[in-house]
């Protein structure tokens, strides 16, 4: 065997090694979630309010309340997010400003989340008055996925050609026009990823909705935007710290329902962008 | 008729300056070919005309540039840009239907009336010599096209927003000859209703087709007389030695 193919061999082992050791902890963390947490998945656990201390009953308040935040959060952010990528790839020139600009709204993403809940606790539940609620959760999630949907929105719109723009411009549309009939369009599918990324971020994440919405215990559902729930992170973290004596199967249960949930969310998002993809034509 | 003036025109990308000092004349109904090495500013020249120039960082200009005598900085650009269609060198169909793109600058100046729109893409595609081809899968992907189909489609989409003068940017640069001789015969019949001025690296081409030949070297405009002549006589050496392959 000769040293070429020999380097290659070893090369490709160590490549491959590398996927190998990336796929086993992802796939162990998923047979151990399913295998200790299906047991407890009955219809009464997905839509009972928690009992007995929250050592019995369901989660429901959780889960309703886990995608109430989740909603809130992406019909705040995408909105904004997009609007502000569009200004940021076609409208802001090249200017040392709109660069650090970009360079600010990259790093925002590596925030620790916890930063992101104490700044919600002072901006929404006690300057604005919010208090704890679902609208001052939504709007900290919704402030902390920001910076990841406008660098996806902004690198999926840069990525349509600039030659689609040119043609559009020579038919004598207007800029506006030009955006919103070819760019747009065309970068759909990109937005959507940064929605997939930010969606599984909003529902797993603790510490933001720890002082702005969380509730302990509140075995009931809410009635307006301006009541306290459950989450399904926090909850997770309840019966696995703070409360005594609580089945393995419970807490692995809630595990699986709010993995479930987030997947169940992405999927949703991947149908979407699967459709638009199929209509891409170049 | 005199379409375009230009006066003294320069302009810069950056530091680089594109063209130098070029005076030139482009008259109504007529067909002037551009030739002259790749980076002579042809191109440059040619989207000064709808101010595409205009999308290209650190672009400066100075002289004067008139479109039917007003300054050509002064115009509406969107409104320019409807009298003044382009086709550009490589194939460009939008990502819709050969139907949408024929409509797409139709709609966006405003027409929404079906039937209107239906004519005028009928319309276009026949003067672009296509119609036969694609009347019945109109809704079918513009990419499905072949290369040749596809620049015809282009020229259509340009006819249908109902032009003045029609910008050549290298049109058949990837077509085969037969692809080139449709789109050639497509402009030499345009020319009773349209002014067009055609870029082209291909100089048998400017022969064939132009009535006037301009040639550009580094930027400067070297030499514009009847295409006969320049093809005969060129006043200029350097004309001279470009037409006879010794450069390019």
């Amino acid at each position: 065997m000769s040293n070429t193919q020999r380097s290659q061999k070893i090369a490709f082992f160590f490549l491959f090694l590398a996927t190998l050791l990336i796929l086993v902890p992802v796939g162990l963390i998923v047979v151990v979630i399913v295998q200790k947490g299906l047991p407890a998945i009955n219809w009464q656990f997905l839509s009972d309010i928690p009992r007995q201390g929250m050592r019995a009953g369901g989660i429901f308040p959780a889960i309703i309340g886990t995608f109430y935040l989740v909603f809130g959060a992406i019909l705040f952010a995408l909105p904004i997010g997009l609007l502000a990528a569009i200004y940021l790839s076609e409208y802001a020139g090249n200017n040392p400003l709109n660069r650090i600009i970009k360079l600010a709204i990259v790093n925002l993403a590596g925030v620790p989340s916890v930063v992101y809940g104490l700044f919600g606790l002072a901006l929404f539940v006690v300057f604005l008055r919010f208090g704890a609620s679902i609208l001052s959760g939504s709007l900290t999630l919704g402030i902390m996925i920001l910076p990841i949907i406008i660098t996806t929105a902004r690198e999926a719109l840069e990525s349509v050609p600039q030659s689609f723009r040119e043609v559009s411009l020579s038919l004598g549309a207007s800029k506006w026009q030009t955006i919103r009939h070819i760019v747009l369009p065309n970068a759909i599918p990109g937005i959507l990823t940064g929605t997939i990324l930010g969606l599984g971020r909003a529902a797993g994440e603790t510490a933001p909705i720890l002082f702005t919405v969380a509730a302990f215990y509140l075995p009931r559902l809410p009635k307006s935007i301006f009541d306290q729930v459950m989450a399904l992170p926090y909850h997770l973290y309840v019966i696995s710290t703070q409360v005594p004596n609580v089945e393995e199967k419970i807490r692995y249960g809630t595990a699986l329902v709010l993995l479930s949930l987030v997947l169940f969310m992405n999927l949703v998002a991947i149908i979407i962008r699967y459709n638009f993809r199929k209509r891409k034509k170049w | 008729m005199v379409k375009f003036v230009a006066k003294d025109l320069n302009i810069w990308f950056g530091q680089v300056r594109a063209l130098k000092n070029v005076d030139i004349e482009i008259k109504a109904n007529e067909i002037l070919s551009i030739i002259g090495p790749s980076n002579s500013g042809k191109t440059s020249f040619l989207r000064m005309l709808n101010r595409l120039n205009d999308l290209s960082p650190g672009f400066r200009m100075g002289g004067w540039l008139g479109f039917d005598g007003e300054d050509i900085r002064k115009i509406d650009i969107c409104g320019l840009r409807k009298r003044v269609g382009m086709v550009f060198a490589l194939p460009l169909p939008l990502p819709l239907s050969i139907f949408e793109n024929v409509a797409y600058g139709v709609k966006m100046h405003g027409e929404r009336r079906r039937p209107k729109v239906c004519a005028l893409v009928e319309h276009s595609l026949k003067q672009a010599y296509l119609w036969d081809e694609v009347k019945d899968r109109l809704d079918v992907s513009a990419f499905k096209l072949s290369g040749g189909q596809q620049q015809r489609l282009c020229i259509a989409r340009t006819l249908a927003v109902e032009p003045e003068v029609i910008l050549f940017d290298e049109p058949c640069s990837g077509l085969d000859p037969i692809s080139t001789s449709k789109v050639e015969e497509a402009m030499l019949k345009l020319k009773k209703d349209y002014t067009i001025v055609l870029v082209t690296n291909n100089v048998k081409q400017a022969a064939r087709v132009g009535d006037r030949t301009a040639f550009f070297l580094s930027g400067e405009l070297v030499e514009l007389d009847s295409t006969e002549k320049i093809f005969t006589n060129p006043a200029d050496r350097r004309t001279d030695g470009y037409i006879r392959g010794e450069f390019g």
